[in-house]
C-alpha cells in the first residue's frame, strides 16, 4: 500500500517535472497542480457526472455478472449450449464495442440504458469465460466423491462445482470491474447528456484540458476504488483459512 | 469404537470382480477374478500402473479410461450404488468448508438431515473435536486424512474402497492412521489398494498381488487387526510380499 502511494507520488512528480521543464501550455498538458485546482473548483460538477457514470457502471456490473454467471452455468451443464452458445460468445467479443455504441444509443436512447448495455457487453465475456473455465476445472476427485455419495447433478453443481469455481469467477469479476467504466464511458462519448465521458468530451471541445484531465483521473480513481471493493469482498468470500 | 458413535449395522456383502480391461488396443489386465471378502480387509497390492486403481474405480462405478469386459457381483445381489464410500490418496476435502461441514458432505449432497451429534461423535473418535470448525487449510496432512476417514465413517456404508489413502503421509502418521482405520472401519467390507507391502501385511486379511502377469492371492497372517509393526511374522510377510513384487518387475 505504501509502495503504491510512493509510486503515485513519483508519477505526479515526473508529470510536474515534464510540464515545468518543457514549459508546456496547459491546453497541451496541464500540470498536476492545475488539475488538482480545477478538480477542487469544479468538484460539484465532477461529482454530479461521476454519480451518473457510477450508476451506469454498477448497474452494468450487476446485469453483466448475472448474465455471465447464468451463461457459464448453462455452458457447463449442457453440451448443446456449448455447441450453439460458445461460438456466439466468441463472436460477440470479436465485434468492436466502439462500432456497436452508436447502434445501442439508437436503440436504447441517450439515457442510462445504452451505457449500461455497453458496460454489460464489455464485461460479459470475461465473466462468462472465467467462470465457465472454473466450472469445467472442478477437481476430478471431488466429482468422484460426489458420485459415490449419491449426489444429484444439481447438488453437485451447487455444493461442489460452483464453490470450487469461485476463485476463477473472482478473477473474471476483477477484470470486469476495471472494464465496466471503459464501456460506460465509450457509451457516453457516443451520445449522452451526463457522465464523466460526456464531461471529458465537453471539456476537450472547449479546450478545458485541465477539466478533462480531472474527469479522466476521477474515472481512474473510481475504477481503482471499485477494484479494491471487489477484491476485499472476494477475499471475504473465498476464505480458506 | 466408543465416544458415542452409533451406526446402523448394515449387512456387509462380499464382492467379486470378474473381467479384463483394455486401454485402447493394449491389454491392461487379462481376465481375472478378485474376491473381496465380506466384513474384512482385502488388500490389492501392486506396482504403479498395473491397474489397481482402475479395478477400484470399476467397482465404485467411477469413470475410467479403459474398456472393461466383465462384471462386479455382490453376494447379496444388490447393486453397490449408494452402498459404498470412497477414500482416495488425496483427502478430497472442500477447502471452503469447515471440518464438520466436510464430514457431513454426503448428507448435504443427498439433501438429508445432518445429525450433528453423530458428526461430532465421529470427529471425536478421530481425535479432532477441537478442530471441528476449522478449515482444512489450517490442518496438517495427517489431520486432514483423519477428517477424510471421519467423513468415510459417517457415511456408514457397508463397503469401503480405499485408494492408497495413507501413502502421502509420513511413516509415523501412516502407521497411526492404519491403526485408527482398522479400529473404526471394523465390520465393513474393505478393499484397500496399495503399493506398500508393509501396509498390505498390516491390514490385509486377504492379500492379492496384481502384476502384468495377472492376479495372485498370497497367504496372509491370521493375527487380528491392527497388527503390530514389530511383529516378527508380519515383517517376514512384508519381506515376502516385497520379493513377490520385485519378481514381477
Amino acid at each position: 500500500m505504501i509502495g503504491a502511494v510512493y509510486g503515485i507520488l513519483a508519477l505526479l512528480g515526473l508529470w510536474q517535472m515534464i510540464v515545468s521543464l518543457l514549459d508546456l501550455p496547459f491546453f497541451i498538458l496541464p500540470s498536476p497542480i492545475r488539475v488538482a485546482e480545477t478538480f477542487w473548483l469544479s468538484f460539484e460538477l465532477i461529482a454530479e457526472h461521476t454519480l451518473v457514470t457510477l450508476t451506469e457502471v454498477v448497474i452494468g456490473l450487476g446485469i453483466g455478472t448475472g448474465l455471465g454467471v447464468l451463461t457459464a452455468i448453462l455452458l457447463a451443464t449442457s453440451s448443446a449450449a456449448q455447441v450453439f452458445l460458445r461460438p456466439m460468445l466468441i463472436f460477440s467479443q470479436a465485434l468492436p464495442v466502439f462500432a456497436l455504441a452508436p447502434i445501442l444509443t439508437l436503440w436504447l436512447g441517450y439515457g442510462l440504458w445504452s451505457k449500461v448495455a455497453m458496460a454489460v457487453l464489455i464485461i460479459y465475456f470475461p465473466i462468462t469465460s472465467s467462470f465457465f473455465d472454473g466450472l469445467m476445472r472442478t477437481p476430478k476427485g471431488l466429482l468422484d466423491l460426489a458420485y459415490t455419495m449419491g449426489a444429484s447433478s444439481l447438488n453437485t453443481m451447487l455444493k461442489i462445482r460452483i464453490p470450487a469455481a469461485l476463485p476463477s469467477f473472482v478473477s473474471g469479476l476483477k477484470l470486469a470491474t476495471v472494464y465496466a467504466p471503459i464501456g460506460a464511458t465509450i457509451g457516453e462519448w457516443v451520445g449522452s447528456s451526463g457522465g464523466l465521458g460526456y464531461l471529458m468530451l465537453l471539456a476537450n471541445g472547449r479546450v478545458k484540458i485541465d477539466l478533462m484531465f480531472a474527469a479522466m483521473l476521477t474515472l481512474g480513481v473510481i475504477s481503482v476504488i471499485l477494484y479494491i471493493v471487489v477484491d476485499f469482498l472476494s477475499k471475504k468470500m473465498i476464505n480458506y483459512e | 469404537m466408543g465416544n458415542g458413535v452409533k451406526f446402523l449395522r448394515l449387512n456387509a456383502p462380499s464382492l467379486t470382480l470378474i473381467g479384463g480391461a483394455k486401454l485402447g488396443c493394449a491389454c491392461l489386465f487379462d481376465l481375472l477374478e478378485l474376491a473381496v471378502q465380506r466384513a474384512g480387509w482385502t488388500c490389492l497390492l501392486g506396482s504403479s500402473g498395473v491397474g489397481k486403481t482402475t479395478i477400484l474405480r470399476l467397482i465404485a462405478g467411477l469413470e475410467t479410461a479403459v474398456t472393461f469386459d466383465g462384471k462386479v457381483y455382490t453376494s447379496d445381489g444388490i447393486p453397490l450404488r449408494g452402498r459404498l464410500s470412497y477414500m482416495a490418496q488425496t483427502d478430497l476435502l472442500l477447502p471452503w468448508a469447515s471440518v464438520i461441514e466436510n464430514i457431513t458432505l454426503g448428507a448435504r449432497l443427498r439433501d438429508e438431515d445432518v445429525d450433528e451429534g453423530q458428526a461430532l461423535a465421529v470427529i471425536e473418535s478421530v481425535g479432532l473435536l477441537e478442530h471441528c470448525h476449522k478449515k482444512p487449510g489450517t490442518l496438517s496432512g495427517g489431520q486432514r486424512q483423519r477428517v477424510a476417514l471421519a467423513r468415510t465413517l459417517l457415511e456408514d456404508k457397508p463397503v469401503v474402497l480405499l485408494d492408497e489413502p495413507f501413502s502421502a503421509l509420513d511413516a509415523r502418521t501412516r502407521s497411526e492412521m492404519q491403526e485408527l482405520a482398522a479400529e473404526l472401519l471394523v465390520g465393513r467390507t474393505i478393499l484397500l489398494v496399495t503399493h506398500d507391502p508393509a501396509e498390505a501385511a498390516r491390514l490385509g486379511q486377504a492379500i492379492y498381488i496384481l502384476s502384468s502377469s495377472g492376479l495372485e492371492k498370497v497367504n496372509n497372517l491370521s493375527a487380528p487387526l491392527p497388527r503390530s509393526v514389530d511383529d516378527k511374522e508380519l515383517l517376514i510377510l512384508q519381506a515376502n510380499l516385497l520379493n513377490l513384487l520385485r519378481r514381477e518387475t
